[in-house]
């Protein structure tokens, strides 16, 4: 009697392919779309890309071979490091400068409204700038910034300067203002977010407990947000080290990045000598993500 | 697919017509060509997609194609590299390519262009001798580089080599073309400027420019450097590694130096450079100067006395081209070179490939003072309306023999293409 259903069960169980199945089997179904889906856009093409950084090009097309001279090429150059440098160079300023900001406009958003509905008002207004594209977001600063454009007009006009500042645009400073203009709001948000799931308790209690704000800050709001800024650091870096578009106009073309090296290449047809770099990058990108990550267990945190 | 599309609605189209109109005169797509009178009606349906650098393709030409001939033309305005980089590798994207003769020299080969036939260009006779022997005049020495005549023509359909001489096959129909020089703020500089050198004059220290196309840019590099007598080329259209790495040498030095403002890949970005005053010398495009003279900002294409840096463009049709579609392309070669497009490139200081016909769309004052050199008898206006000179006033340059004859070098593709753009590559990251 007991036996019974049991068997029906089982051989109702076993039609429809259900609980029969063991967790592993389910579990790799439920994940087949995704990594198909993933195999086919992300790891099929960057096999193509690694292949193809061993072919040869002439002038107008590309062969396939197996050689190392675009590698040769590359890593023989001195021009290769200092690109890599600069694009490095790029990411830590533009990373220390949208974490600062970042995080305090989270801070402020999350501890200081008091108010969910202005918090959600406040956090709304951050975003309206993305609603046009960033590469206009981006030029709107060239004739603000140029020899003749309104920041210099004020600096002459106020006597802070006698002569315009040609600093302010195709330089370093330019490309990275732009940089952190276009992508703070990618560090805000994570950290936004893990700030609102930190229980205020906490705070209460290290206030009861007599710490200074300073100390809460360095002893429960920062370890706390850890995950969040990891997550900001991990966007603002690899979106930094893979632009090309924002150093070709905010530096009018005078700076280089590895992303420039790139699209120059592809502009010349030299796909196989593209492909090599995209790979050095890719490494160099995958490695920073692997530092970065040594610093925190995303997975655990969140 | 647009084309797949296009011409399943084509044939469907012409059997309705065909049936409606006389019995069995439209018997598949084949019949279409050999009946004018459905030929005209289906024309309408025809798209050619056409890309190009943004000089010549221009939204009034396509409307004034709708009006003239009736089919569609959709216009695509990139940069020279991206153009180059779609004619070699993205055939089917395009019906009609409009692009340089350097740049044929590289997508040639590809085969992704097929030759025209001569015998169906009507005014093939009246084209200029730039682009059949290479000659201005018959007097005229073939200046260095890639001179147009000698990537123009093909010596059989399907061929991927160039013949020497003029041949029934072409490979571009020729469009325009200009002398370009420096282009120069007078109001900002203030002195005459004569050479070429002056691009690397430390005076013009942090305001001065260069085009970032590598090969349009290693002819003005080199324009500059022969300037200067730092280099004498054996020929400057084909450097050596030894020449190509002085040059870039030369140039690189001049950067870390803080010379250039900017380099600029688009003709847009070099309007904006000069207007706003970042730069005040610069290599620049004819109609970059007449836009920036329409903002009422003084600005001259100065002649310098080593000479002009050439260009020429044609367009080419797509391998993919047949049937309708290719007549109809032919049908709109033959328009372009009747005169109109030639007037109106004239009137922004281009040539046409065809000057004589289009001297009977432009007033006598216009042809005047473009054409030959002559003095404004009025007030000179862009084809869009902005004033561009006054009476009295003339063009920088002078006529069109004075420019085209003192050609130093044409825009070229080099052996050792490849090794100047690596070289290219680094003097833009250094």
């Amino acid at each position: 009697m007991a036996n019974q259903p049991n068997v029906t069960f089982g051989a109702l169980g076993a039609g429809r392919a259900g609980p029969g199945m063991s967790d592993a089997m389910s579990g790799w179904l439920l994940s087949a779309p995704l990594m198909l889906v993933l195999a086919f856009f992300l790891i099929l093409p960057i096999i193509m890309i690694v292949i193809v950084s061993f072919w040869g090009a002439t002038e107008f097309s590309i062969y396939p071979a197996f050689q190392f001279d675009n590698y040769e090429f590359l890593l023989s150059s001195p021009v290769t490091y200092q690109v890599f440098l600069a694009t490095i160079k790029y990411a830590i300023i533009t990373w220390v400068c949208t974490l600062l900001i970042g995080f305090t406009i989270a801070y402020f958003l999350a501890f200081h409204i008091r108010t969910q509905t202005w918090q959600i008002i406040l956090f709304l207004l951050c975003t309206i700038p993305f609603w046009t594209s960033n590469i206009i977001r981006m030029i709107s600063w060239i004739p603000f910034l140029g020899r003749n454009g309104l920041a210099n007009s004020a600096l002459v006009g106020m006597g802070i300067v006698d002569q315009p500042v040609e600093w302010l645009l195709y330089s370093d400073f330019s490309v990275i203002l732009a940089f952190v203009h276009l992508y703070t709001l990618f560090m805000v948000v994570p950290i936004f977010n893990t700030m609102m799931r930190i229980d205020r308790s906490l705070i209460e209690a290290a206030y009861d407990n007599g710490a200074t704000g300073l100390q809460t800050l360095t002893n429960v709001i920062i370890p706390l947000t850890k995950p969040g800024i990891m997550i900001g650091s991990i966007f603002v870096v690899t979106l930094v080290m893979g632009d090309f578009i924002t150093v070709r106009f905010m530096s009018g073309s005078q700076k280089a990045n590895v992303g420039r090296l790139i699209s120059n290449d592809i502009a010349l047809l030299q796909y196989p000598s593209a492909c090599a770099t995209a790979v050095v990058l890719l490494v160099t990108v995958l490695l920073v993500i692997a530092v970065l990550l040594r610093f925190v267990d995303i997975r655990k945190e969140l | 697919m647009t084309d797949k599309q296009k011409k399943d609605g084509l044939s469907r189209r012409s059997v309705l017509k065909g049936a409606a109109a006389t019995a069995g005169a439209a018997i598949g797509s084949g019949a279409i060509t050999g009946f004018p009178t459905i030929w005209a009606q289906n024309i309408k349906d025809v798209t050619l997609r056409q890309f190009g650098t943004g000089v010549s393709n221009l939204n009034d030409v396509a409307q004034k194609v709708k009006e003239d001939l009736g089919f569609t033309l959709e216009m695509t305005a990139l940069d020279s590299d991206s153009v180059t980089q779609r004619a070699a590798t993205q055939p089917d994207s395009f019906d009609i390519a409009d692009i340089e003769y350097w740049i044929c020299k590289k997508v040639w080969p590809t085969g992704n262009l097929q030759a025209m036939d001569v015998s169906r260009i009507k005014n093939y006779d009246k084209i200029v001798g730039i682009f059949k022997d290479g000659k201005l005049t018959p007097e005229s020495e073939i200046a260095q580089g890639t001179a147009p005549h000698t990537v123009g023509f093909i010596p059989e359909p399907g061929a991927t080599t160039f013949a020497d001489e003029q041949t029934n096959w072409m490979t571009l129909i020729p469009t325009i073309y200009n002398a370009d020089t420096l282009g120069i703020r007078p109001d900002l500089i203030g002195r005459p400027i004569e050479s070429w050198s002056e691009l690397l004059n430390p005076e013009f220290k942090g305001k001065a420019s260069i085009l970032d196309i590598s090969s349009i840019g290693i002819m003005d590099m080199a324009m500059v450097c022969e300037a200067m007598g730092e280099i004498q080329y054996g020929d400057k259209g084909n450097m050596t590694k030894e020449e190509i790495d002085k040059t870039i040498g030369i140039f690189t030095e001049a950067k870390k130096n803080g010379q250039f403002r900017a380099f600029w890949k688009t003709f847009d970005e070099s309007v904006n450079l000069m207007a706003s005053g970042e730069v005040v010398i610069q290599s620049m495009w004819s109609p970059a100067i007449t836009a920036v003279k329409s903002r009422g900002i003084d600005c001259v294409y100065q002649p310098l006395k080593e000479g002009y840096r050439s260009w020429g463009g044609g367009i080419g049709l797509s391998k993919s081209l047949s049937g309708l579609e290719l007549d109809a392309a032919y049908e709109y070669i033959n328009w372009y070179l009747s005169g109109w497009v030639g007037g109106y490139l004239m009137r922004q200081g281009y040539y046409s490939a065809v000057p004589e016909t289009s001297k009977e769309f432009m007033s006598e004052n216009e042809w005047g003072y473009w054409f030959e050199g002559k003095e404004a008898t009025d007030v000179i206006t862009s084809p869009t309306g902005d004033k561009l000179a006054e009476a009295g006033d003339k063009r920088d340059g002078g006529s069109f023999y004075d420019r085209m004859g003192s050609v130093a070098c044409w825009n070229a593709v080099m052996d050792e293409n490849q090794y100047m753009v690596r070289k290219w590559n680094e003097f833009i990251a250094a």
